[in-house]
């Protein structure tokens, strides 16, 4: 039987984080491939709404990712999402759904390496806990 | 209680008669002795409809979002702090309001009554000042007020206005000296499988009638969430949906409840709703030492930031 791989959407802000995704590839650093990379405009736009859908339609984890505190693009984003993200993991906690399944980071464009270490890190910790089995919305299967 | 209900009479013809207000927001007698009914009145013919008692839960802070005209509103503790939180969201400005503030003695629990009285049908409920009478058809059982006050009453740290233009009565003192999170530690302390399936149990019997929201002085936005279609929130009682609803209603009043309670008191299934907001809260407390509500020089939580706020995330 072939290996179980996690499902793990990160949210990458335009100008950091994404930027440090792209020089991991070109750099070609290995980190694991199944990450569903989604490009936002800035940290700050990961609405507590995108988390839930991801976790609703399947997602094993969510990793959400900035520009360091002081350094965001639009002066100080990532301040608001790092306020934000304490409240929501949190909250995610207490119902039920594990804190390694949710993860913020700060990597800048310059930082294709810990970028690699940061995804490797992440696909380890989740595939040690194993598929997600909570908070899944059950669909009718169509064909 | 009566004599809140005429200082509140007085006060309302004194400010209809000097042209202070356009319209007065307070509570009536409704036609469930448990819930008075919130009124809007713009006559001065009217006030005498006005009434104060220990059943008046509903947040009138409601009534306020995006009006024009000047208002005289009856606040208690939670209620003053929710105008707050609507005066620093710009939905109302101070100038506007003409509060009448009400030293809260707590609110009653119309569930916990019922159930004492054998969920026979009540007519009436006569207060004094430390007991009640719930009278009914043959029947009339004499209560001590302290022993059926709502649980958020109960926990109560700030009973006083924290904005007010004038009181009807002596400040009152509070009950809590900080805000007491008993409740919320007990779920936590639990092992995770046992905590979902906790709150799947809590929440099992939601019916998404949305009454919760309706009454929730904080949910004053064009569109909900579930009632939008990207991303879409399933609308139906599947557990996974319930528990989304409930969560991220729950997220959307991360440091702006003030605990009044009214989400409870309205929910027909009588779902603990306030636990979500409750551990909000209390996270709110301890990581940034925020309560809700209580000054209008400070920005809301979500709104403002510290270069030095938590950091430890990976």
């Amino acid at each position: 039987m072939s290996e179980w791989n996690p499902n793990i959407v990160a949210f990458l802000c335009n100008w950091c984080s994404y930027g440090a995704a792209d020089l991991a590839g070109v750099s070609r650093l290995q980190y694991p491939p199944y990450f569903k990379i989604i490009r936002v405009p800035c940290s700050s736009r990961v609405d507590a709404r995108f988390v839930l859908a991801a976790f609703r339609n399947g997602a094993d984890a969510v990793w959400i990712s900035g520009c360091h505190p002081g350094d965001c693009h639009y002066i100080e984003g990532n301040y608001y999402a790092r306020r934000r993200f304490i409240l929501l993991k949190r909250l995610l906690e207490f119902i039920g759904i594990e804190p390694e399944r949710l993860f913020l980071s700060w990597i800048s464009s310059a930082e294709g390496t810990k970028f690699a270490e940061v995804a490797n890190m992440i696909a380890a910790k989740v595939k040690e806990l194993g598929p997600s089995n909570f908070f899944i919305k059950k669909r009718a299967e169509v064909s | 209680m009566e004599h809140y209900t005429y200082k509140i009479r007085d006060i309302a013809k004194r400010l209809f008669k000097e042209k202070k207000i356009d319209i007065f927001i307070g509570y009536e007698k409704g036609t469930n002795p448990f819930f008075p009914r919130p009124v809007l009145i713009s006559r001065i013919e009217d006030v005498d409809r006005l009434v104060w008692n220990s059943n008046c839960g509903l947040n009138l802070c409601n009534y306020l979002t995006g009006r024009k005209e000047k208002i005289g509103i009856v606040a208690n503790g939670c209620t003053s702090r929710s105008i707050v939180n609507h005066i620093l969201e710009n939905q109302i400005t101070r100038d506007q309001l003409y509060i009448v503030g009400i030293p809260c003695t707590g609110i009653l629990d119309h569930r916990r009554i019922q159930a004492a009285v054998n969920d026979k049908e009540v007519f009436e409920i006569k207060e004094s000042t430390d007991s009640f009478k719930v009278v009914g058809k043959d029947f009339e059982e004499e209560f001590i007020k302290e022993d059926y006050l709502q649980e958020n009453c109960v926990t109560c740290t700030h009973p006083n206005p924290v904005i007010y233009d004038e009181m009807v009565a002596d400040p009152v003192p509070s009950r809590a000296e900080r805000p007491v999170y008993e409740d919320v530690e007990e779920i936590e302390s639990m092992p995770i499988e046992k905590r979902r399936f906790h709150i799947q149990k809590l929440i099992k019997d939601c019916i998404r009638c949305y009454a919760c929201r309706n009454v929730c002085p904080l949910c004053y936005c064009p569109t909900c969430f579930v009632d939008e279609r990207i991303p879409y929130f399933g609308k139906s009682i599947d557990p996974t949906d319930t528990l989304t609803f409930h969560v991220l209603r729950a997220f959307h009043c991360a440091g702006r409840c003030t605990d009044c309670g009214a989400c409870e008191r309205v929910c027909p299934v009588a779902i603990p709703i306030r636990i979500f907001i409750k551990k909000l809260n209390k996270e709110a407390f301890e990581i940034f030492s925020w309560e809700a509500g209580l000054s209008l020089e400070q920005k809301p939580l979500l709104t403002a930031y510290r270069k030095d706020d938590y950091d430890e995330f990976l």
